[in-house]
């Protein structure tokens, strides 16, 4: 059957090509190649998010009076639903935390230097999308949590002069948090945000094809006194097999994870409650909540909550551009890498402090 | 006679405006069509509060006031008390803290003393005070004019 189809597919599709160039695609092989996993690990945890976001649309009701009571129908009374809500709930965790040690990796093995530029920033990109994933995907439950984190994470944009105001109506379509917003936030998470994604994810892995995969300075050096020492992998089966593995590996900690720490609904949004005590974001964004925390009002004469959105927006271009404003000598690297572990210890600490603070 | 580059960038230059016609009715309807609409809202003068004597000193109660939420505190003085309950730093919804005596806001841990004034924490202001009358134990508050 197959040698009868295999000739017709042949003539009409590029499959001796594509298998090809997968025969002759190797990955580096090297002390650092543990880190070469998180970037297919993201990839693989983008498609359980759309597997598992496309499972929850089929019950889900994106308005104020239903969707509190829609995803309660499906963790109480739909077969297994319990279990692909809390694993969309955990994926998106796991992603964020795979997607954050993709870039540090990135940036500490120095692999965004010429000719990567492209394929950094368009990652430094789907990593904000993530985020971006994160924040419209929170409020869908409508719980009390998610409400004021909503309300809180719109009104952020407020103190970014003359557009602010606008910018706040724009995520909340209309003045406060209220159903329109949840349908907005909603269009966004499940048709805007994955069509950008899809396409960048795309443009992400041309390049990454196009290039192969970077190695490191220090074993680029090492490979320049003895060419022996720069080892490859075949990628297929050898490559892909440890991909598949790890995949598996993480399937099953989401599987446990939902099952022994299943997502909390929480208690449905009343606009007017008082905001729930205890109340904090979601992990990846509790440095960032902690640090809002110590901001005084105002900073000699400035908007306190301005000159923490305007450091924060700065260093997120300077992430995005880091490979056109990093220098390429050793001593430029050595800057990076100072820069990445200095940032990653602040947000280590505002996390850790966040995690301690427990109300007065 | 023009000559043929001159008829290049004639064209180029057609082109140009076509393109740019084109970009610009598209994106000038979709980015109007994003930003939501204002819809005026009667503001609102004043709200009932429920019952007086329901509240207890040094408690306090969030109420609708028009489409956003209002506190009414009983200081442990026994007096009444209102205020907007939107948080002035990040738009929270504040509560009554029997135990700090203060209103308190749980996002931020910012605090406001029994007048609405930010005395400790991120909010960059005092709440508004709104005027609390007792009518046959309902409380009514409403907006300073």
């Amino acid at each position: 059957m197959w040698a009868r189809l295999r000739p017709w597919l042949d003539e009409r599709l590029p499959l001796a090509d594509l298998t090809e160039t997968l025969r002759h695609k190797t990955v580096p092989h090297h002390r650092y190649s543990i880190w070469y996993y998180f970037g297919g690990m993201t990839l693989f945890l983008f498609g359980m998010q759309v597997g598992t976001g496309g499972l929850l649309l089929l019950y889900y009701r994106p308005s104020a009076s239903e969707a509190y009571e829609s995803v309660q129908f499906v963790v109480t009374r739909v077969p297994f639903g319990w279990l692909i809500r809390s694993i969309h709930a955990w994926a998106a965790n796991l992603m964020v935390a795979s997607a954050f040690a993709h870039l540090f990796s990135v940036l500490f093995l120095h692999a965004y230097r010429r000719p990567r530029e492209l394929t950094w920033v368009s990652g430094v990109l789907l990593l904000l999308l993530t985020l971006a994933f994160g924040f419209t995907g929170y409020l869908l439950p409508w719980n009390d949590v998610s409400f004021f984190a909503t309300r809180v994470g719109t009104d952020i944009a407020a103190s970014v002069p003359i557009v602010g105001e606008g910018l706040v109506r724009f995520m909340r379509g209309g003045n406060d948090v209220t159903g329109a917003t949840l349908t907005r936030l909603f269009g966004f998470h499940v048709a805007i945000l994955p069509a950008i994604a899809t396409a960048l994810v795309g443009f992400h892995l041309l390049l990454v094809q196009r290039h192969g995969i970077s190695v490191p300075p220090s074993v680029e050096r090492r490979a320049a006194d003895d060419p022996a020492a720069l080892r490859a992998m075949p990628f297929l089966p050898h490559f892909l097999l440890r991909d598949l593995f790890a995949w598996t590996a993480v399937l099953a900690l989401m599987a446990g994870l939902a099952t022994f720490y299943p997502w909390e609904l929480g208690a449905k949004a009343d606009a007017f409650a008082p905001a729930p005590a205890g109340i904090r974001p979601e992990w990846y964004f509790l440095w960032a909540f902690e640090t809002l925390k110590h901001v005084p009002p105002t900073v000699a004469g400035i908007n306190g909550e301005f000159l923490a959105v305007a450091a924060m927006a700065g260093g997120a271009t300077a992430v995005l551009l880091l490979p056109f404003v990093a220098g390429h000598t050793p001593r430029g690297r050595r800057l990076v890498l100072w820069a990445g572990v200095g940032a990653l210890a602040f947000m280590t600490a505002m996390t850790g402090l966040a995690l301690a603070g427990a109300a007065p | 006679m023009v000559s043929p580059s001159g008829r290049r960038s004639v064209l180029n230059w057609l082109l140009g405006f076509w393109g740019t016609g084109v970009f610009g009715a598209v994106v000038y309807p979709v980015a109007r069509y994003l930003a939501p609409p204002d819809l005026p809202e009667a503001a609102t003068l004043s709200a009932s509060a429920g019952s007086a004597r329901a509240l207890l000193p040094n408690s306090g109660r969030v109420v609708p006031f028009g489409s956003r939420p209002a506190i009414v505190i009983r200081t442990a003085a026994g007096e009444l008390r209102a205020f907007s309950a939107t948080c002035t730093h990040l738009d929270c919804t504040v509560q009554y803290r029997p135990d700090l005596q203060r209103i308190w806001c749980a996002c931020h841990n910012g605090q406001y003393d029994l007048n609405g004034r930010n005395v400790a924490g991120p909010p960059p202001r005092p709440l508004e005070a709104y005027d609390v009358n007792v009518k046959d134990d309902e409380i009514a508050i409403a907006r300073r004019p």
